[in-house]
């Protein structure tokens, strides 16, 4: 399989503190993989370096194939991102949050416009394109910025926690863009709190005080920890 | 202890409670369980005398939530969904503040908190705001505890946390309702229901059902069956297309499945799915969850 992320011994550390001790791992194209962790174990400081926002203190890391020290531009084009905090501008309307989006990954005019019709009818929101996002409910909001994200068809999506908060319903229907983007070859790269959506992961892995304790397919993964959930697991590791 | 009675609430255009009625027992663990923007945040601040409801009426411990608003204000504990300690201020000087408003001291009280200030205790002298989240969620529990309240009111305290401190966070939760605190506690996860003494459901200012977790359960109508097999995405896809499916969702490793009418069987199933060449498949009824139940009403009263 080909590796879409390289990391061999990442170290991140903020003076005394270190935040990621010696990360290896790799993530296949196409796969969806989870990154579990307690708060604060280091989750957030790892995927600020995979996307070029932050360097490490040591190790080599790659990401769509571009060094993650002297290539941060080239690894920004080829990626998205989205969290659950930040994502889009909620005084901009829907259009407008697609246009600058495109604008700002070089999308030319005409591909934007057949996308973003393209976009909205699938979304179902027509209706609400010139409507201003802080009025939207948050499950319209958090598809339209999943669908922003890989608006321009990067190579990997991170999601860090995309579904807080939203009802059990909704949360599943993100989880069917998550699969389809996956399906179209985009690798997702996702963060959560909800333990039953590490079960959708192809896999997993889970942190620790800046380590990664564990790494595998949620199957392997229960049964190794004799488990009969992640929930499970996860207690038995983060505790 | 609390007595909810026709509370209705808009802003704008947006009906944010539309004739909500519950009541929570003295000594009860009660959640209000639903997703974001669903009211529970209304609702709480309407307790804690913070907003006025349009219409319907509100007692906390007896105490009419218009008319005696400063006497329920020295009963009630209240931590918000937001942070909203002195960022500048230690963890200590917080602490002091919060009882001298009460017209108490730290050390008074400090029974009632030692379990959970003592984790913080070490960090005493360091600014809140330079707290992570566990740490700040402990503080500000503190806080809200500092003057002994009959009544202690949470708003989703364990959102954004991980599953290890969310478990820690009720275990805290059911020691306090043991020093005959009644505990009203919102959240937007669906299992910490199973927690609860009661709990209410609550979507889009509607009072779904209120009754606990084990009733809310075991009265539900519809049979629940979950599959899984080698391929789940093809499989959810497949069940969403069979003709006799009423819905299937993902839950953890299962398809949860629910026929029309209830009237699929699991072999019936097995047999479809055979069909359409998935392997080792797996059918069988299971008990519904709380999350199940939810989804169920939810799509419902769409």
């Amino acid at each position: 399989m080909e590796k879409i992320i390289t990391v061999n011994n990442l170290v991140k550390k903020f003076g005394s503190f270190t935040a990621n001790d010696n990360l290896t791992f790799d993530v296949y194209k196409g796969e969806i993989f989870g990154f579990l962790g307690a708060n604060g174990a280091g989750k957030t400081t790892a995927i600020r370096i995979l996307c070029g926002l932050s360097s490490p203190t040591s190790g080599e890391v790659k990401v769509a194939g571009f060094d993650i020290y002297r290539e941060t531009e080239k690894i920004k084009k080829n990626i998205g991102y989205m969290s659950q905090k930040f994502s889009l501008y909620e005084d901009l309307t829907v259009a407008e949050n697609i246009r600058l989006y495109a604008g700002i990954y070089g999308i030319s005019p005409k591909k934007r416009k057949e996308k973003m019709a393209e976009l909205l009818q699938k979304l179902e929101m027509e209706s609400a394109k010139n409507k201003l996002i802080a009025g939207l409910p948050l499950g319209w909001k958090q598809k339209l910025a999943f669908s922003v994200a890989i608006f321009h068809e990067p190579k990997i999506v991170f999601l860090d926690e995309p579904t807080g908060g939203v009802d059990p319903v909704t949360r599943r229907k993100f989880w069917d863009l998550i699969y389809e983007a996956a399906n179209n070859g985009i690798t997702v790269f996702v963060t959560t709190h909800y333990m039953d959506e590490a079960e959708y992961c192809d896999r997993v892995s889970i942190m620790n005080a800046g380590k990664i304790e564990a790494l595998d397919t949620p199957e392997e993964l229960k049964k190794r920890y004799n488990a009969k959930n992640m929930d499970e697991v996860f207690l038995k590791i983060a505790r | 202890m609390i007595q909810v009675k026709n509370i209705s609430k808009h802003y704008d255009e947006t009906e944010a409670l539309k004739n909500v009625s519950l009541h929570v027992e003295r000594g009860e663990l009660f959640g209000l369980i639903g997703p974001d923007g669903a009211g529970k945040t209304t609702l709480m601040r309407i307790l804690m005398t913070l907003l006025l409801a349009d219409s319907g009426e509100a007692k906390m411990d007896g105490l009419d939530v218009v008319k005696n608003f400063k006497k329920i204000r020295n009963i009630v504990g209240y931590m918000p969904g937001r942070f909203s300690l002195y960022q500048d201020l230690s963890v200590e000087e917080n602490l002091n503040f919060f009882a001298t408003v009460f017209g108490t001291t730290v050390e008074e009280n400090y029974e009632l908190i030692r379990d959970i200030y003592y984790q913080i205790e070490p960090f005493k002298t360091r600014r809140a705001g330079k707290l992570s989240g566990g740490m700040k969620q402990k503080l500000a529990l503190s806080c809200a505890l500092i003057h002994k309240p009959k009544i202690l009111v949470l708003d989703e305290p364990t959102t954004g946390v991980d599953a290890v401190s969310r478990k820690e966070f009720w275990e805290m939760l059911k020691k306090l309702q043991k020093q005959d605190i009644t505990i009203m506690v919102s959240t937007p996860y669906m299992d910490e229901a199973n927690l609860c003494d009661r709990v209410a459901l609550i979507q889009n200012g509607q009072i779904l059902d209120v009754d606990s977790p084990q009733n809310i359960t075991s009265k539900f109508p519809k049979k629940i069956i979950r599959v899984r097999s080698q391929e789940m995405f093809r499989l959810i896809n497949d069940l969403r297309a069979f003709e006799k499916t009423e819905s299937a969702f993902a839950f953890g490793q299962f398809v949860h499945f629910t026929g029309k009418n209830n009237a699929v069987e699991s072999a019936e199933l097995k047999e479809y799915l055979e069909k359409l060449n998935h392997k080792s498949i797996l059918a069988e009824e299971v008990e519904p969850d709380i999350e199940d139940v939810f989804m169920s009403m939810q799509e419902q009263s769409q």
